[in-house]
């Protein structure tokens, strides 16, 4: 059982009668220690930076393959012609759409390391967490070639995915922070 | 103030005219019976109803509506024609008060339900901190807890007055009803953190979900500090599983898609990790071709529930507008209705105690003489910040921008008493 250590700091106080206030600090102590081993199975969070990528490599010619087999029947054979979410092309209304879920693009997105994240956490829809780390990056790289942003042969890795600049981060702004310096 | 006072006491006039012509009628039956009644030998007439001559039913163990309640539901709904991105939209028509009860609670979640057993779910705090820890479910629920009545609404609600180019024939379910309100109960999150002991260089944190695609929203870690808690109770009973059982993450006033469901996992760190939602889904186009990410807080907003869209008013005669009103800011200070079409504005009655980032039920008495009107509500929170109308709200936003729209709606009642959504 966990304990709940409380101190208790009484003071004084003289209003129009005088009666004592306990102010009573809650601080709790129940949380267990994570060992380093159970630590290290957590840590696929992958931030813009490239932190938590992993180890491997592909290109989008070995992505194509895996696309067509487990992503093309949501995503479309292109990429922008599926059911689900569109992965290629700017945001905006399409042709003659009127369907906003599908001004969305990945290709809009600004960070291209979210592409690898969500792949790997999350896809395919039906069966997450279901694909190699090689071909998360084979996968990666075919959509940011579909979008014209690498080669078909270029091989995408930590480092290299890492340094991808997706044409919206420069229109990107982190309105809570805006919103956190203009208080100051 | 005036004339709204005069407008009230008249309608109170009317009803009171109503209850003693009432009493009278009833007076006048109770007379025609006493004249009537049966004789000694005679049983209890069985011109009454059924129910009155027969012994009732027990009650059950868990207590569900009246099956003559079965048309009050959640609206279903699915995204992308996934069988597991799917939805359910509060009836906020068909409710009243400001509480929704737990099983009519607005959900939406994109990888489904899971199933997960409070006996085994912890939930992790690492990354920039003196020592990472893990709490049993357990663990938690014997620490101290706070409970507050807050609202919880989807940053895409109301989505179809934002985008759409005429009014969509819609109910207040349909268009508004991802947003609902409980009481939340739970553990303040300062305290998980003053366990950990956050490293000065923590800034967000990383809030991870335990379910099939481990949903992800980053948060700062001074609104941790503030007011967010681990959500162990809604309404008192456990949190449901569409709900985030066995525990959720509920940060007071920010976007729905933030209080991450089933959370298992808080990695704290300098910089947010951008996940999925944070790049599009959840994010804005401005009109000037700006991408707005991490915008929280849902502002100041009201609707009118009744009458709504969908709804037909009877006959001409005394009604009462009512709605919600909340605001992600704070408290809400005033609502104003207007009866047509924004020409003019009468202050209503908010009800009880107005309480921080909470459903807010106003009520204000309305005669309908048989006209078209158009019913509008404005809502201003403690802030003074007050509802935009939707040219205002659409000046700011590209045509396809869904997210965050908190414009004045408006219904509008026909000569035949049908109501209607529609554009001011």
């Amino acid at each position: 059982m966990f304990r709940i250590c409380i101190f208790l700091m009484i003071t004084m106080t003289f209003m129009l009668k005088s009666f004592a206030v306990e102010n009573i600090k809650i601080v709790t102590d129940g949380g267990q220690p994570i060992s380093e081993k159970e630590l290290s199975k957590w840590q696929y969070t992958i931030y813009p930076d490239g932190r938590n990528l992993p180890e491997g490599e592909g290109t989008a010619l070995q992505g194509k393959a895996i696309y067509n087999a487990q992503c093309m029947a949501c995503h479309g054979e292109s990429g922008n012609n599926g059911i689900g979410p569109r992965l290629v092309g700017k945001q905006g209304y399409q042709n003659n759409s009127k369907n906003v879920l599908m001004t969305m693009s990945v290709g809009a997105w600004p960070h291209a390391t979210t592409i690898f994240d969500y792949i790997r956490r999350a896809m395919p829809h039906y069966a997450p967490k279901s694909l190699t780390d090689e071909q998360v990056y084979a996968l990666t790289a075919y959509i940011l070639n579909l979008n014209g942003l690498i080669a078909k042969d270029e091989k995408l890795d930590n480092v290299a995915l890492s340094k991808i600049q997706m044409p919206n981060e420069s229109i990107a702004i982190n309105m809570w922070e805006q919103e956190v310096n203009t208080q100051k | 103030m005036d004339i709204k006072k005069t407008k009230l006491n008249e309608n109170y006039d009317i009803n009171r005219r109503k209850f003693l012509f009432g009493g009278a009628t009833l007076a006048s039956v109770a007379v025609t019976s006493a004249l009537s009644f049966k004789s000694k030998a005679e049983t209890l007439s069985l011109d009454i109803p059924q129910h009155m001559q027969t012994p009732g039913t027990q009650s059950a163990e868990y207590g569900v509506p009246s099956k003559y309640e079965v048309d009050v539901k959640r609206k279903m709904e699915n995204f992308y024609q996934s069988a597991i991105f799917t939805g359910g939209l509060t009836p906020l028509d068909k409710l009243n008060g400001v509480i929704t009860p737990s099983g009519l609670h607005f959900s939406i979640h994109h990888n489904g339900i899971p199933e997960i057993s409070s006996e085994k779910h912890e939930l992790l705090v690492h990354g920039h901190v003196d020592k990472a820890l893990k709490w049993s479910v357990n663990t938690l629920l014997n620490y101290p807890m706070v409970s507050k009545i807050q609202f919880l609404e989807c940053a895409g609600n109301s989505a179809a007055n934002a985008v759409a180019d005429s009014p969509v024939d819609g109910s207040c379910t349909s268009i508004h009803g991802q947003v609902s309100c409980s009481e939340w109960t739970g553990v303040p999150l300062k305290y998980l953190l003053d366990e950990v002991g956050v490293k000065p260089n923590g800034k967000w944190v990383m809030c991870e979900g335990a379910d099939g695609g481990s949903h992800v929203r980053n948060v700062p870690l001074q609104k941790l500090y503030d007011d967010a808690i681990i959500a162990l109770y809604q309404n008192g009973e456990r949190v449901r599983p569409d709900q985030g059982y066995p525990m959720r993450l509920f940060l007071p006033g920010y976007e729905g898609n933030m209080n991450v469901k089933w959370i298992h996992r808080m990695e704290i760190s300098d910089i947010p990790s951008q996940s999925k939602d944070e790049q599009s889904l959840y994010a804005e186009y401005t009109r000037d071709n700006k991408l707005h990410q991490f915008t929280f807080h849902m502002e100041v907003k009201s609707i009118i529930t009744k009458p709504s869209g969908q709804q037909q008013l009877p006959n001409k005669g005394l009604y009462e507008i009512s709605g919600l009103a909340w605001s992600g800011r704070g408290k809400i200070k005033m609502v104003e209705i207007s009866v047509d079409g924004g020409k003019n504005w009468q202050v209503a009655e908010l009800e009880g105690f107005t309480m921080d980032k909470s459903f807010t039920r106003f009520r204000i008495p309305w005669q309908w003489r048989g006209e078209k009107s158009i019913l509008m509500s404005r809502a201003t929170d403690e802030f003074g910040n007050r509802q935009p109308t939707r040219s205002e709200w659409k000046s700011k936003f590209s045509d396809f921008t869904i997210n965050h729209f908190n414009a004045i709606n408006a219904w509008e009642i026909s000569k035949n008493g049908k109501v209607s959504n529609t554009y001011v």
